[in-house]
């Protein structure tokens, strides 16, 4: 029953690389509720310890059986995920913490639905594309479906509102989608139907939404609401020059000059206290991440795993280059979690949960079904 | 290739994709890579300047401390406007030339200023340093007036305490201290940060969470000089609450002024539910001095008077009960049956007791006594035989019961236990058997026996009351500063006096007797025409049984004078207050403690008159 090669193909890099990073993640979060003077949040880092304890286990749990098997369960899953992520809309149920609703409290923790969807449409747009194959790639009739597959959590979340999580599910879907291929002429008129939608997207945006995306190109004129974040932000970034100013040592850190350190803004602390090497350092670790997900999709022999680790290193991918963006000024300031570093349980567990899944797959590459 | 649905797909298929999207993924990363080249290492220079420079400030908006007030809403404690000269020493440029600017304009030394700001700027220079504080306004003025030319020296207004009637009241209200490093660090007080001032003594002290408030904070754009251009961003400060304490302005005033001049402590509390209607202990102290930095000179006399002007004698003050503990020998001879309203000692004026004679204050005797007689007239004769009676840790068990030898329990800091002894705390202690003869002294109030003035108060509150020990309360109420109630007192019953009504009875007809009686130890110094007194006596022995054994002629050193207790309560049949006054050397309990104590009564039951009247007038227009 049990086959011996299992634990041969076993990818033991990633599962270092993911332990290296959740490890960098606590002490970085260490250092930005705990430099300088007393802070409320000082035992964050703990309490992002036992996520990550937690997700390692979950972690296990979904590489012991093949995912082969998860394609009977997958509407399950996505149902439920999207029960949840209603449920966040009921008034008794979700929590809302700075203007939005994104939280669900279950006894002593607080789950956020939208992270948990993000792989629940990641596999359920796999297993469809899987059995839609085409060399001649998809034409419109075949994407309607995927539409609403990652339609209707996008909207769902964009109400809470929380648009970097929905650019997230867009940003995967979409990647997803020209991964296998879309017919020539479909994309062709795709494109030009986006083209028309984004300014009626900004139309819809939220107030302090098209604020933060005005400063990113005139990150002067507002320094205190948008500005502030992005100004500040490079401020701690740029300072750390070659080397850093150390750990636990970052003066931008320490003076509380950066909100939300501990979660979005995590990578100016490392750009702070370590420096261009240090973030070279970090941006290299990120990239072999990218690159193990992307080579388990390489050697797969199976679509709905190839596909399925495209998906979920896409999410990777987005989210790095996203919040490292972001911290720099050279992307919107939107919720965005940096994976394995940020404090968030629910962003973790998803993320170890996305890399249970690359290790699946590497791990039953040359199995048969 | 084939149309259509494809099983199995060839590898190869997606390989190509897989190249071209690796392709992008590391295109994207050298993009991220070559922004972070900019701004750490070609920009470098600059953003490390903006960061240890940085032209955006978060500035504190202080919260105001809540007022205090007594139980009628008079304001006791308030803030006034102060004025701190300040220096941000990075916008100094160059220091040594607007010190010695600075130095002309005030009385501060060049040299002084440089080292000031030289030792206090912290790691990155842009924290004010404080250089002056509570400057005046003429001298706020001419600096305003300079200020182009003093770069770097900016003005914070600021709110400092001011107690309206100091020293009144001053050791209940307290102080408050600039917040030492010890107490930043134990996070006690999250929003508190160095040279801020927290309560230090008292209620400031006691209620330090209710009054402080919440800061609140402002984003600012400074120019290169130091000032504030435009204010970005602010979040108000939330104000403490107000406190209202218990005390009643008049009465404490009353209070103070029979303790001037005297070493002493008085309590007034209210029998019915514990609440501290005054509380005094002299000598007193400056708070406004606290306010505004004391001197090593000031702080050392303070420190060094044998008055002990810092100690809140009413609480932290112990004294022999003398006389006044006569209500617990009582209390436990009726209850442990040891004697009865009928029982009778003759007393001839004195107790021969193994091979020691045992005096009664009165040299000749008091005669035939029963129970209430002895209280009336302190016999000491009759409470020895009580105590030879009783022995000591039975009466020890009744003094505990009725809340003696532990703390009250109340609110304010530094609060003493007293000491009730017994046998085994003496074998324990000090190592010696007890003695039978000690009964005797215990029994009247003399030995180890040691009391406060509240807690002697709270046993006359009890008394008064019929039985029930209140917890003693100074705090009436707390509101917000808009007026919304946010804390109110409820009376604390700590438990009941062990004792009978019946028994209670005996010694309450005693304590009324001891003052409008004729022969009653106090008639001639707390009675009153008006209102009926009820009280005890007490005049504590500090050396041997006789004082004219050691005095010769005129040449009294004080420190040998008894301390002189009154406790009582008035009216005796519905009793409204419960006083307990001791003066350090006083000498005679009647005579230095009575008449404080009735002033007390008198002056609370008056105004108390007039205000129902007042009321009463009110409500018929």
């Amino acid at each position: 029953m049990f086959d011996r090669r299992l634990i041969q193909y076993f990818d033991w890099w990633l599962l270092a690389l993911t332990l290296i990073l959740g490890t960098i993640g606590i002490l970085l979060i260490y250092s930005a509720v705990n430099a300088g003077e007393q802070n409320p949040l000082a035992d964050l880092y703990i309490r992002q310890a036992i996520w990550f304890a937690s997700g390692l286990a979950l972690m296990v749990i979904s590489f012991l059986f093949s995912y082969k098997r998860l394609d009977r369960w997958i509407p399950l899953i996505y149902g439920g995920c999207l029960l949840l992520l209603a449920l966040v809309l009921v008034p008794e149920a979700g929590k809302t913490i700075g203007g939005s609703t994104r939280w669900l409290s279950m006894g002593p923790v607080t789950l956020q639905p939208s992270e948990p969807v993000k792989l629940a449409v990641i596999l359920f747009l796999a297993r469809y594309y899987a059995r839609r194959l085409k060399s001649d790639g998809l034409v419109f009739r075949d994407l309607v479906p995927p539409l609403f597959i990652a339609g209707i959590p996008f909207l769902l979340i964009t109400i809470q509102p929380d648009l970097g999580t929905a650019g997230i599910i867009a940003l995967v879907a979409t990647s997803m989608t020209i991964f296998v291929k879309i017919e020539r002429r479909t994309f062709y008129s795709l494109a030009v139907l986006v083209l028309i939608a984004l300014p009626v997207g900004w139309y819809m945006l939220e107030d302090y939404q098209r604020m933060r995306i005005m400063m990113l190109f005139f990150p002067n004129t507002d320094a205190l609401g948008a500005g502030y974040h992005i100004l500040q932000s490079k401020i701690a970034v740029g300072s750390g020059m070659l080397y850093g100013k150390g750990y636990l040592e970052g003066t931008q850190n320490i003076l509380s000059f950066l909100p939300e350190q501990h979660t979005d803004f995590i990578f100016s602390v490392i750009a702070e206290e370590f420096g261009f090497v240090g973030s070279i350092f970090m941006l290299i670790l990120y990239l072999l991440l990218i690159s193990f997900g992307l080579n388990i999709a390489y050697v797969c022999r199976d679509p709905f795993g190839t596909i399925l680790a495209v998906g979920i290193t896409s999410m990777i991918f987005w989210q790095c280059v996203i919040n490292v963006g972001m911290v720099m000024g050279v992307m919107p300031v939107v919720g965005m979690p940096m994976p394995l570093l940020s404090y968030g349980g629910s962003a973790l567990v998803t993320v170890l949960l996305g890399m249970g899944l690359l290790m699946n797959i590497s791990m039953r590459r040359f199995t048969g079904s | 290739m084939k149309n259509g649905v494809l099983q199995k797909i060839d590898p190869e298929w997606f390989r190509k994709r897989l190249l071209v999207l690796m392709l992008l993924v590391v295109l994207l990363f050298v993009i991220l890579a070559a922004r972070l080249f900019y701004l750490q290492i070609l920009k470098g220079e600059h953003y490390r300047e903006l960061s240890s420079n940085n032209c955006l400030r978060k500035q504190r908006i202080e919260a105001l401390r809540g007022l205090i007030y007594d139980r009628n809403g008079h304001l006791l404690v308030d803030n006034r406007p102060s004025y701190d000269l300040q220096i941000i020493p990075n916008d100094l440029r160059p220091i040594e030339e607007t010190a010695q600017r600075l130095s002309q304009l005030t009385d501060l030394k060049a040299v002084e200023i440089e080292s000031l700001v030289r030792s206090n700027r912290g790691p990155y220079g842009y924290a004010p340093v404080v250089v002056k504080k509570d400057i005046t306004r003429d001298l706020m003025a001419v600096l305003l007036s300079h200020s182009y030319e003093l770069p770097g020296v900016t003005i914070a207004t600021g709110a400092r305490r001011n107690y309206i009637y100091e020293p009144l009241a001053a050791h209940l209200i307290g102080y408050l201290g600039e917040i030492s490093e010890r107490e930043l660090k134990s996070k006690k007080f999250p929003h508190k940060r160095g040279g801020d001032m927290v309560g230090r003594f008292g209620a400031e002290k006691a209620f330090e969470n209710e009054l402080s408030g919440v800061p609140g904070v402002k984003v600012v754009q400074v120019n290169a000089t130091g000032r504030v251009v435009r204010v970005l961003d602010k979040q108000p400060a939330q104000p403490g609450h107000n406190l209202f304490l218990t005390i009643d302005f008049q009465l404490q005033q009353k209070a103070e002024s029979l303790l001037n001049g005297k070493t002493g402590a008085i309590v007034a509390m209210d029998p019915e539910n514990g609440d501290v209607l005054a509380m005094a202990s002299s000598p007193v102290f400056s708070q406004n001095a606290f306010i505004n930095g004391l001197s090593g000179k000031q702080w050392r006399s303070l420190m060094t008077d044998q008055n002990h002007p810092l100690r809140n004698k009413a609480i932290q003050g112990e004294y022999p009960p003398a006389s006044t503990y006569k209500i617990i020998t009582a209390m436990a001879a009726l209850e442990e049956g040891v004697m009865n309203r009928n029982t009778t000692v003759y007393c001839p004026g004195h107790l021969r007791f193994g091979n020691r004679l045992y005096r009664c204050w009165k040299d000749y005797g008091h005669g035939e006594m029963d129970m209430i007689e002895a209280i009336e007239q302190s016999c000491d004769v009759f409470f020895y035989q009580a105590g030879k009676a009783l022995g000591v840790d039975r009466i020890a068990r009744y003094a505990k019961g009725s809340g003696l030898g532990e703390k009250t329990g109340m609110v304010l800091a530094n609060e003493e236990d007293g000491l009730i002894p017994t046998s085994d705390w003496k074998r324990n202690k000090i190592g010696i058997p007890w003695q039978p003869g000690e009964n005797l002294s215990i029994a009247i109030g003399q030995g180890y026996n040691l009391v406060t003035p509240l807690q002697m108060a709270v046993l006359t509150a009890a008394v008064a009351n019929n039985g029930t020990v209140y917890k003693p309360n100074i705090m009436e109420a707390v509101k917000s500063v808009k007026g919304g109630l946010v804390e109110k007192s409820s009376p604390q019953a700590a438990g009941k006096l062990p004792v009978s009504q019946e028994s209670l009875e005996i010694i309450k007809k005693g304590l009324y007797n001891a003052v409008n009686n004729k022969h009653g130890t106090a008639y001639w110094y707390a009675r009153s025409e008006e209102i009926p007194i009820s009280g005890k006596t007490g005049t504590a022995q500090l050396v041997g049984r006789r004082s004219d054994d050691l005095a010769e002629g005129e040449e009294f050193d004080r420190k040998h004078l008894p301390h002189a207790w009154f406790v009582g309560y008035a009216p005796s049949h519905n009793p409204r207050i419960a006083v307990s006054v001791l003066i350090e050397h006083g000498e005679g309990g009647a005579s230095a403690a009575g008449p404080v104590a009735k002033e007390m009564m008198l002056t609370y039951l008056n105004t108390d008159e007039e205000k129902g009247s007042a009321k009463e007038a009110d409500n018929q227009e």
